[in-house]
């Protein structure tokens, strides 16, 4: 049996994943083989995870994924092939895959000297690589304990840890050549609570695009704490009611309602294809006034942000709705091009393997005059929403459900009884126009958004804010 | 140098040190996709990956401690850097006397036949033939405005998995689909409609049927409102029942239930669900989509009876979830490729067929809705606390017979009444992708939201 070694061993993350010189040589050959346009998309990442249950840390896990993607576009087509291998070789067969959709056509010429962009270093105070594993581990245990010590109440505990750094290099036949190095770290907890009722579950989840400093041992506690005391407290939970009421939604992951009940469907992928209850509607008002929605990859460390999108582009925020008027879509470079304006820098994409599609990034509402305890006290009847567990859109129709994971009656202006997890259901442009209330404090929360088989990091942000009926999914 | 994966995976298991144990997956593949717009081409990928994945199980006196590694390349070096990460990894495990890997259990494994060779001669003028003529198909009929997408995918992957334990285990399988997405419209109403078709070879797929199944979804959804909230009898969609009980193995998996995690536990032996209801995960069953000869620790997959006649019959293991309970496996571990590690899963799930057909369903209810598509299943249902809350669409039922169409509306329960409240299943048995087949279900005392 013979084995040819390939490689010695897998590159130091330090390593060029491309040079420029291949970069042109490789792009060439795809204008060549008759390509209008061509783009080299080469990745490394490196990501560790370690999950704790059952008292015990079942398995620390690490992977290790390197490769390429090549786009080549002709007209409206686009050619796709990835590789794993990074050989200039084997990026050529890559290129003659790709290119197949421009089979007869004759080459495109020769593509000018490409434009390398500055280097990037990664945007974390401490690389989580330089971190023993056993202080990752010793995360696990803190969260663990803490849940533990909320009571007999507490059946079970699960905690996940998780990083990835994540390098990037995209080059294209316009001359671009930009690099970007990616570091991200997550915390999660999931407790069990048991009691007369059955059982419950309370989620928490930490999440920045930024380095290890993000933890410490207090904060991982306050938050399995959190995760503990919503199960515990959805023990004497009451079933949500049945039928269309006012709701509250607190500041934080109440923007998971506008990632769905506007987000996708501002994503033009959906909007050139009049898949959209959103499209032909920019200047129009389409939600409250008082309402501006932002999408905005460049804020501090949260979980959708990144210097420059996966197709090279440096990341831009951009507003979509401002005072409840329509004012743009989200796009990615191609659409962009092809309809003859620039990308907002919403081409992202889940690793090599896929190609790049319209996504978000941090999209948030932002905050307006009023108080977010006035809100509460100035409703007499209704749903306090106070974690959503996530949601689904059909950007055709605008119809879009989203679930609660934390939420109370709201009786004669005062938060009251805990409530069972349900689905709400409205529809976008309807729900948007029944914002009547929106407060002045401001948080953010992470999701992973699913859109065509890739998951993508997103934030989602909101201040607290009232929309006055919506259909609430419970049985009472 | 195409090489053996299985011999590849023997290779590799030559370095286990001792007083250690070693579990090897190897795995390639191939994929394709073209993607349809408007009668051109949207974009045409074709790509193959390979990757390895490393369990390090060492031993301690308090039991064995876990590490896992993987690597999306077969290349020799990356192989010995994956097994140097496992083997540090398991270091951070803790010790546990339940943690083993999979011992050969006898079972002899069925002959299934998951892959068609036909796969790797499909040209790419064909799928493209065929992904337009199924775009072409839906945009003839008046109401529908247009599509979202309409895509071909095809696939094969062989992977060999072999363990310091005897495990040496090889599977090949083949996937081909086509899915459209329709877009209705009647005045300023828009409704939706999705419809897929998916088989082992480019031949079993359904072009004319998927086209008007997914017409069919949208334009009758046209004119739709939201109903009145009340509570009903609801007749779920073949393929809002595969989802459903996709939803109730997550409760039924022996490590959901060893870890307090599952309203099921402590109740093998009891009425869980109606008299009529009988769930059986089959692999075995060639029908199944997700049929597979081995599971995901190469033991062979096997007939397992879950529900039977409403009675808790048994609970599905892993090797590790069997050994906290005090049992065995039941060649149940699932893993999602190389980059995965086990642990127990469902592939075919199904109800035993009821005597009634949709119609006579239907007719039997009398008064309540049919649920064509639900939403927001990730957010609304909960197999911890059986807590179920989803979006639905569909239709009402009024005198036995389908009436008006409905949207924005929701359906609740819990999953412990909605089994225990199954009035009926139908005998119109449809495998689909996934884990699970379906068939129309009726749940009496569902509770519906709307306006």
């Amino acid at each position: 049996m013979v084995v040819d070694v390939m490689q010695a061993t897998i590159p130091a993350m330090t390593t060029a994943l491309l040079t420029e010189d291949i970069a042109q040589r490789v792009l060439q050959a795809a204008l060549d083989r008759g390509g209008e346009w061509a783009e080299i998309f080469c990745e490394d990442r490196s990501s560790i995870g370690s999950s704790l249950d059952d008292q015990r840390v079942e398995s620390l896990t690490t992977g290790r994924d390197r490769g390429a993607g090549i786009r080549v576009v002709v007209g409206d087509t686009v050619g796709f092939a990835h590789t794993a291998d990074l050989t200039e070789a084997s990026l050529l067969d890559a290129v003659a895959a790709a290119a197949s959709v421009a089979a007869g056509r004759t080459s495109a010429g020769p593509m000018g000297a490409l434009k390398v962009g500055p280097k990037r270093a990664p945007l974390a105070a401490v690389l989580p690589e330089t971190i023993a594993k056993d202080d990752k581990v010793a995360l696990l245990f803190a969260a663990d304990d803490a849940a533990r010590a909320l009571g007999g109440e507490i059946a079970q505990v699960q905690v996940g840890y998780a990083d990835s750094r994540r390098r990037i290099v995209v080059a294209n036949s316009d001359g671009l050549f930009e690099e970007d190095d990616q570091v991200r770290v997550r915390f999660m907890v999931m407790c069990t609570a048991l009691g007369d009722t059955g059982l419950q579950t309370g989620y928490q989840v930490l999440a920045r695009t930024q380095g290890f400093e993000t933890f410490d041992e207090a904060a991982i506690r306050v938050m399995a704490e959190k995760a503990g005391r919503q199960a515990i407290t959805k023990l004497s939970a009451r079933p949500a009611p049945s039928g269309e009421l006012p709701i509250v939604l607190a500041g934080g992951s109440g923007g998971i309602l506008f990632h769905e009940a506007c987000g996708h469907g501002l994503e033009a992928d959906h909007i050139v294809k009049d898949a959209s209850v959103y499209a032909h509607r920019v200047g129009q008002q389409v939600a409250s006034k008082g309402v501006t929605l932002v999408d905005d990859a460049t804020m501090d460390g949260e979980w959708g942000t990144a210097r420059i999108d996966d197709e090279g582009h440096a990341a831009v925020p951009n507003t979509l709705i401002e005072d409840g008027v329509l004012t743009d879509y989200m796009w990615d470079f191609l659409r962009a091009r092809h309809t003859g304006r620039p990308t907002s820098t919403n081409g992202r994409r889940q690793s090599y393997q896929h190609l790049p599609m319209v996504r978000m990034t941090n999209t948030y509402l932002l905050g307006g005059p009023d108080d977010a305890d006035d809100i509460v006290a100035s409703t007499p009847h209704g749903i306090y929403v106070r974690q959503l567990g996530g949601g689904q859109v059909d950007t055709a129709t605008g119809d879009f459900v989203f679930g609660t994971s934390e939420a109370y009656l709201i009786e004669n202006g005062e938060i009251t009884a805990p409530l069972r997890d349900a689905n709400l259901i409205g529809n976008g442009p309807e729900i948007l126009s029944r914002i009547d209330a929106v407060a002045s404090d401001f948080s953010m929360t992470v999701g992973t958004c699913g859109k065509d088989g890739q998951q993508v990091p997103v934030g989602c942000g909101q201040p607290t804010m009232r929309v006055t009926s919506c259909t609430v999914g419970g049985t009472a | 140098m195409t090489m053996e994966l299985s011999d590849l995976a023997a290779s590799i298991l030559e370095r286990s040190g001792s007083g250690e144990h070693l579990e090897v997956y190897v795995a390639r593949g191939r994929d394709a996709e073209v993607r349809v717009y408007e009668g051109a081409v949207e974009s045409l990928t074709a790509a193959t990956s390979a990757g390895v994945g490393i369990r390090v199980l060492t031993e301690s006196p308090d039991g064995m401690r876990e590490g896992f590694a993987w690597a999306g390349s077969l290349d020799a070096g990356v192989i010995t850097d994956t097994l140097a990460a496992a083997r540090d990894n398991a270091r951070f495990a803790t010790p546990d006397p339940h943690v083993a890997l999979a011992t050969p259990d006898g079972v002899a494994v069925a002959d299934v036949v998951t892959y068609d060779p036909s796969i790797s001669s499909v040209s790419t003028e064909e799928k493209i033939a065929f992904v337009t003529e199924l775009e072409r198909l839906v945009r003839q009929h008046p109401k529908v405005k247009g599509i979202s997408s309409s895509d071909y995918s095809d696939g094969e992957v062989e992977m060999a998995l072999a363990s310091t334990n005897g495990i040496a285990v090889s599977s090949r399988r083949s996937v081909a689909s086509a899915a459209v997405d329709v877009i209705a419209e009647d005045g300023d109403e828009i409704q939706t409609g999705y419809s897929y078709t998916a088989g082992r070879s480019f031949a079993q797929l359904e072009l004319e049927a998927t086209a008007a199944d997914a017409v069919r979804r949208a334009v009758s959804l046209l004119g739709a409102t939201k109903p009145t909230s009340r509570h009903c009898t609801v007749v779920l969609d073949p393929r809002v029942v595969a989802q459903l009980l996709s939803i109730v193995a997550a409760a039924l998996s022996g490590e959901a239930v060893v870890k307090g995690r599952s309203f099921f536990a402590g109740r093998i032996g009891e009425m869980v669900a109606a008299p009529g209801f009988t769930l059986v995960d089959d692999p075995t069953n060639p029908l199944a989509y997700g049929a597979a000869r081995v599971d995901g620790e190469g033991l062979a997959c096997r007939r397992n009876e879950l529900i039977v006649n409403g009675q808790l019959q048994r609970f599905y293991y892993d090797t590790v979830a069997a050994r906290r309970a005090g049992t065995s496996s039941t060649g149940s571990a699932l893993r999602g490729g190389f980059a995965g590690t086990p642990g127990p899963g469902c592939r075919a799930l199904a109800l035993q067929p009821g005597t009634m057909s949709k119609d006579e369903i239907l007719s039997a209810v009398g008064d309540g809705i049919y649920v064509q598509a639900i939403s927001g299943v990730h957010s609304g249902v909960s197999p911890v606390s059986g807590d179920f809350s989803v979006g639905a669409e569909g239709f009402l039922i009024s005198d036995g017979a389908l009436g008006a169409p409905i949207r924005e509306a929701t359906i609740a329960s819990t999953l412990q009444k909605m089994l225990a409240d199954v009035v009926a299943v139908g005998r119109d048995v449809e495998w689909l992708p996934g884990s699970a087949a379906g068939q129309s279900v009726a749940i009496a005392n569902m509770s519906l939201s709307g306006v």
